[in-house]
Formats: structure tokens, C-alpha cells, sequence
């Protein structure tokens, strides 16, 4: 710096270092005390404007400045994140334009929504969001599930609950338990063996026909009792959730990662020894009432919905 | 010496110190306070500490590192509303020690994962990740399954929490405060003194982790994720309510 500002001498900071080493005492630039000045004005009405000063078991909230309704009345607070959110939700640009397609939505019956092709384009939109938040995780991105077995394939024309809308909003609210007993000990190896190619004579040609006809008559008869679940004819009950055996179309059983005959009656006979237990979750405690009904026409759409 | 300008510039450890008071005071200034307002909690009813076997699972999930790629944190923004649901209340992680909020997503936000998927989903994901979601890059934590629980030592971590004012109970007193705030079902899990029947029982009441007859670290840290953000029941109250805290 200068040591002449404005013709006058500057003064130093008064001490010396080393004998001679000594600081000059230079005012401030007066833009760096303006700005100063000018952020104690924009303190003092932040503090009117904000939550700002805590006062015992309390703070200064500052004037109110959200307003949202709740229950009809309005409401009017001091600015904080959580009324923000409120007001957002409320009546945020974006908001707003939601909620118009989301009461349409709302009220339309499903044959409606399927008709209309803006509703069908926005249900598929927002749907494929939640699905992804929610769904994905187990029966994978657009309803193919990562591995045969685990989660069932909403992708298919095959259904275990049924496919029609009503039927795949009530497995969305209430959720599913697909549960067959394990018959590992309760049936022989080669009664077990036998059922196993009669389950596969649906699809295969090539499995033993005596054992099939052998596995019927298990099928069919009380000590097995498989044919109270999947019927006599083995094409499964909606209202068991029990798989259609007959179809080709494979839920729990790998039989089409299987390698050759054997390893197709390896694994459908795993599933008549261990049984399956799977839960589907219940959303109606997560999801509103819109978002089920965005989501069962979504899952109607992928498949082949009913 | 006399105290001057001087003195500070030239004595470096006196420097520093005063350096530290003077930023201290800054954050002191903008943290204590939140200790002794009224309104930084949210008075809610349902949040409770955690039992015997979800505090151990709590354990494993610090000790694995789950809190590096997951938050449990739901900030009251229109977009993670939507994705995760309700944003998280101070008084669902007041028992938390330390609590798991975190910055880091590299997975999603876990704060109300809790009854949103199977037991068996779980097992399956920290198992193998990639087997039900194929483009995850979670780690596998095989060991989990493998492990068996060692709970040897959860009298004394319950004792631990309890000096940070989590209120597990160790007297009849406390036993009957607990009655009375959590009820009689809670604060039977909250006694100390019964902290492994408890954890057994809880590990047998429900099939966590597919066999029931081993207990393994993986039937905790289920029992832990299943109850996150669960306590709360949002339906009892009006928006609005939250608001009024802040
Ligand atoms: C924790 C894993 C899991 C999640 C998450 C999940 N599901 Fe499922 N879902 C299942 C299982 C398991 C079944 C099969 C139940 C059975 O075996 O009977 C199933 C069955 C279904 C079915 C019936 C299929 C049929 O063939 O009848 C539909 C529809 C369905 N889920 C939709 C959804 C939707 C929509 C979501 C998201 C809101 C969802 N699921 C989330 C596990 C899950
Ligand atoms: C209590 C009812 C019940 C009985 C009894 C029963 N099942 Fe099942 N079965 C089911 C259900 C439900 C499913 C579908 C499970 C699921 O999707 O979660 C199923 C699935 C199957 C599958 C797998 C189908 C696929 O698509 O992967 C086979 C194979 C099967 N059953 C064979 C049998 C045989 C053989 C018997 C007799 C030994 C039998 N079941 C008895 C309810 C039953
Ligand atoms: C390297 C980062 C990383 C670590 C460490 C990690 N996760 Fe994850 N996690 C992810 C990612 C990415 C996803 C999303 C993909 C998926 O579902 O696997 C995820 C998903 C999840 C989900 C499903 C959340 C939802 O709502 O779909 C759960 C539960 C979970 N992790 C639990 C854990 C637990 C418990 C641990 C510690 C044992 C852990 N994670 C460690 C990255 C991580």
C-alpha cells in the first residue's frame, strides 16, 4: 500500500518486529465497508423476514408469510420448509397441473382412461415412475423380474390372482401370499418323479408317458391332493393364486433356464419337495387410492390384462 | 505479560486458541439452542427406542458401512415426498445413536423402507444384490447369512444408550415410566434386565431371515430395516401440525 494515501501519512499498527519490521494501519476500501453496511441492513430484515434469534425455549419466528388451506380454513405461518411444502403441494405450478389429470383420473373408470389417450398417456407416465419406486425392485424394470422363480412375470399373459383390472387392483391394495405346502415328506421319490412328468407332458413331448399317466392318477387322488388347488384339469384356481400348470408359462419352477429333460424335471420337482411361499406386499398403508388404480392399469397394460 | 494486540501476534498457541473460541462460538450459537427449544422435537405419538434385536441389527447396518450409500433422511421436498413418502420428523430419530441421516446417496433413501418389501426380498438383496435387481451396485453381504448372532454383549449396549438418554429401563421406577409412556408391551422390551429373553423371543415370533432355527446377523438388520419409519401413523394428523414446529 501507499505510504502516502490522500496526502497524509499513514500511521502504522504501532509495534515493531525484528527492530525495524512495522505494519501499516491502512483504512478500508470503502466498497468493503459499504458491502458491510449493506449486510447489516439485509441481517436486520432477514431477522424480520425468518426464524432467526432463539429467545429461552423459543425463537423469533418472523412475520407470517406461507399461506395453505387446511381442512377448508386458511392458514398462515411464519416461513419454514415443511409449510413450503404444503403450499407447494397445494398450489405449485407443477402441482396444479398434476392434480387436474389425477382428478380426471380419479373419477374415470377404467374403461374411460383405457379410451381416452391422454388420460392412457399420462396414467403410463407417472405409473412408470411409481413402478419403478415401488415395484421394480421385485418384479423388475417394466415387469420382467431378474430370474424365473422369485417374483412372478407381470409381463405375460399368464396370471396367478387374474388378470382383470379388478383383480389386479385388489392384489396391488391387499397384497398376495402364494403358498403351496412342501411335499418332500409326504410323497416318494418316485411318486414325486412321476407327478414331475406329468406337470411336463403339458409342455414336453418327450417325457415318459407311463410315468405321466402314473403322475396323473397322483395328481388326481386324496394322498397327493394337488388337483383341490390346481383343479383336476391342473389349469389353477384365480382364487388360490395356484399356477396354471398346463399353459407352458412358468412362475416359480426354472424350467425354461433348464438344460435338457432332466434338468426341466429337476426343477419342477424342487418345487413339489420345498413348496413356495411368496408375499406380495400390501400397498394400501403406502400408496393413495390414485396411485393404485394409476398402477393397476399400468400392470393391466403390460401384460395381457383381461 | 500485558495483554495487547502483540502478545496474541506473537504467541501462536495463544493465537490458536482464541482463534478456536472465536469460531466455536459461531456454531454453539447456532446448535445449543436447538437442545433447550420446545419445538425441536415434534410431539408425536408412537416413536420408541429400539428393541433388543433391531438394535443390533442397527449395529451391523453401522458396522457394514450401509450408512456410506444410504441416507435416512426424507427432506420436505415435493420430489422425495413423492418418491419416498412423508418427510422425516426430529422425533423419529430422537433414540437414534448416532443417527443416520446422512448426505449420501448412492442408493436410495432407506428412512421409510420399512414394511415396504418382503423379509424374504431382503434376504435375498443383501445376499446377492444383482439376483433381484440387476443394475444394482450394491455390495453382496453373504456373510450375514452365515454369521450367528452374537448378542452376548446387548445388556451392556442397552445400558450404554441408556447414558444417552435413551430410555431403556434398569429400576422398577423406570420400568413403570415406560409402562406409562410406551405401554406395558414396549416397555417390556426396554428392561435391561430381560434384554436376551426379549431379543430370542422377537427372533422367534417371525421368520426374518428364512430359517428359523438359526439365529443369524442377517434376522437382525431385517428386524431393523422392516421397522424404519414405520412408528409414525401419518393419518392421525394434519399436515399442518408439522408445520407449526418450525
Ligand atoms: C417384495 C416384493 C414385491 C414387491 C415390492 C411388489 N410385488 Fe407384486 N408380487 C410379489 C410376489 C412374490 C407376487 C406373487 C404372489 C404369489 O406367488 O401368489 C406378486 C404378485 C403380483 C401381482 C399378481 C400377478 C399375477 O399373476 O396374478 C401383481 C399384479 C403385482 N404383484 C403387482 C405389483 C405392483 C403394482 C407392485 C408395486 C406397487 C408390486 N407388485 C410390488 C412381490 C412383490
Ligand atoms: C394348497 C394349494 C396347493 C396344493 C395342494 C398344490 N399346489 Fe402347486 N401351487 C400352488 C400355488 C398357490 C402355486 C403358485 C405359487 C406362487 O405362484 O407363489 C403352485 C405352483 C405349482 C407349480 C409351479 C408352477 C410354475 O408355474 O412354476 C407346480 C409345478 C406345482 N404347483 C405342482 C403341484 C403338484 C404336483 C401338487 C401336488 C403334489 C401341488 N402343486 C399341490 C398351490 C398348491
Ligand atoms: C456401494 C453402495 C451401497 C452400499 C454400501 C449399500 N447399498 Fe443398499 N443400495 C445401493 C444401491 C445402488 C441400491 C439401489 C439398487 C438396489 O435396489 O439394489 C440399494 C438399495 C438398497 C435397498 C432397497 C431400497 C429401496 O427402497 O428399494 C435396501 C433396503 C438396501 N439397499 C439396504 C442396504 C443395507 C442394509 C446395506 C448395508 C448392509 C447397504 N444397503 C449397503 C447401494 C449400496
Amino acid at each position: 500500500m501507499a505510504e502516502q494515501q490522500h496526502g497524509k501519512a499513514v500511521q502504522t499498527t504501532g509495534h515493531a518486529w525484528d527492530g525495524d519490521l512495522q505494519e501499516y494501519n491502512n483504512p478500508l476500501p470503502t466498497w468493503w465497508l459499504w458491502t458491510f453496511y449493506a449486510s447489516c441492513v439485509f441481517a436486520i430484515v432477514y431477522w424480520v423476514l425468518y426464524p432467526t434469534w432463539p429467545l429461552g425455549k423459543g425463537y423469533t419466528t418472523g412475520i407470517k408469510t406461507i399461506t395453505f388451506e387446511e381442512n377448508g380454513k386458511e392458514v398462515t405461518t411464519n416461513w419454514n420448509t415443511r409449510a413450503r411444502l404444503i403450499k407447494e403441494m397445494q398450489t405449485g405450478e407443477e402441482s396444479l397441473k398434476q392434480k387436474a389429470y389425477l382428478d380426471k383420473v380419479s373419477q374415470a373408470s377404467y374403461q374411460e382412461i383405457v379410451n381416452d389417450p391422454d388420460m392412457t398417456a399420462f396414467v403410463n407416465s407417472m405409473a412408470k415412475g411409481l413402478f419403478g419406486d415401488n415395484c421394480a425392485a421385485c418384479h423388475g424394470v417394466g415387469g420382467t423380474p431378474a430370474m424365473i422363480g422369485q417374483y412372478p412375470n407381470l409381463g405375460d399373459d399368464a396370471w396367478l390372482w387374474g388378470g382383470k383390472v379388478e383383480n389386479i387392483e385388489q392384489t396391488i391394495r391387499h397384497g398376495r401370499l402364494g403358498y403351496m405346502p412342501a411335499f418332500g415328506t409326504v410323497l416318494d421319490d418316485a411318486q414325486i418323479d412321476a407327478l414331475a412328468n406329468y406337470v411336463l407332458s403339458f409342455s414336453e413331448d418327450t417325457v415318459d408317458s407311463n410315468k405321466a399317466a402314473a403322475g396323473e392318477k397322483i395328481f388326481k387322488s386324496e394322498a397327493a391332493g394337488c388337483y383341490y388347488c390346481h383343479t383336476t384339469g391342473a389349469t389353477g384356481l384365480y382364487s388360490q393364486g395356484s399356477a396354471n400348470l398346463t399353459d407352458a408359462v412358468w412362475t416359480v419352477a426354472d424350467v425354461p433356464g433348464a438344460d435338457g429333460l432332466d434338468a426341466k424335471l429337476e426343477a419342477v420337482k424342487g418345487v413339489i419337495r420345498n413348496g413356495v411361499k411368496r408375499e406380495m406386499p400390501s400397498w394400501s398403508g403406502r400408496l393413495s387410492d390414485t396411485e393404485i388404480k394409476l398402477l393397476t392399469v399400468y400392470v393391466h397394460g403390460l401384460g395381457g390384462g383381461q | 505479560m500485558k495483554f495487547s494486540h502483540e502478545s496474541i501476534e506473537i504467541n501462536a498457541g495463544l493465537m490458536i486458541v482464541l482463534t478456536m473460541i472465536a469460531i466455536s462460538i459461531g456454531g454453539l450459537v447456532e446448535i445449543v439452542p436447538l437442545f433447550y427449544i420446545d419445538e425441536t422435537i415434534e410431539k408425536v405419538e408412537g416413536v420408541r427406542p429400539y428393541t433388543p434385536l433391531e438394535q443390533k441389527g442397527r449395529d451391523i447396518y453401522t458396522r457394514e458401512g450401509c450408512y456410506l450409500c444410504h441416507s435416512q433422511m426424507i427432506r420436505p421436498f415435493r420430489d422425495e415426498d413423492m418418491r419416498y413418502g412423508h418427510y422425516s420428523l426430529a422425533a423419529e430419530s430422537q433414540y437414534d445413536h448416532p443417527f443416520q441421516w446422512g448426505s449420501k446417496r448412492t442408493g436410495p433413501d432407506l428412512a421409510r423402507v420399512g414394511e415396504k418389501y418382503s423379509n424374504q426380498w431382503h434376504v435375498q438383496h443383501l445376499k446377492a444384490p444383482r439376483s433381484v435387481v440387476p443394475e444394482s451396485i450394491m455390495p453382496n453381504y453373504p456373510w450375514l447369512l452365515e454369521n450367528d448372532l452374537d448378542y452376548s454383549d446387548i445388556a451392556d449396549r442397552m445400558r450404554a444408550l441408556k447414558v444417552t438418554g435413551v430410555p431403556y429401563s434398569l429400576t422398577t421406577a423406570e420400568y413403570q415410566a415406560n409402562v406409562e409412556k410406551f405401554g406395558k408391551e414396549t416397555a417390556d422390551q426396554l428392561n435391561i434386565l430381560e434384554a436376551e429373553e426379549n431379543l430370542l423371543a422377537q427372533a422367534q415370533s417371525e421368520d426374518f431371515d428364512g430359517d428359523r432355527a438359526r439365529l443369524t446377523e442377517m434376522d437382525a438388520l431385517v428386524a431393523y430395516l422392516q421397522v424404519l419409519g414405520t412408528m409414525v401413523d401419518f393419518s392421525k394428523y394434519d399436515e399442518g401440525y408439522f408445520a407449526e414446529f418450525r
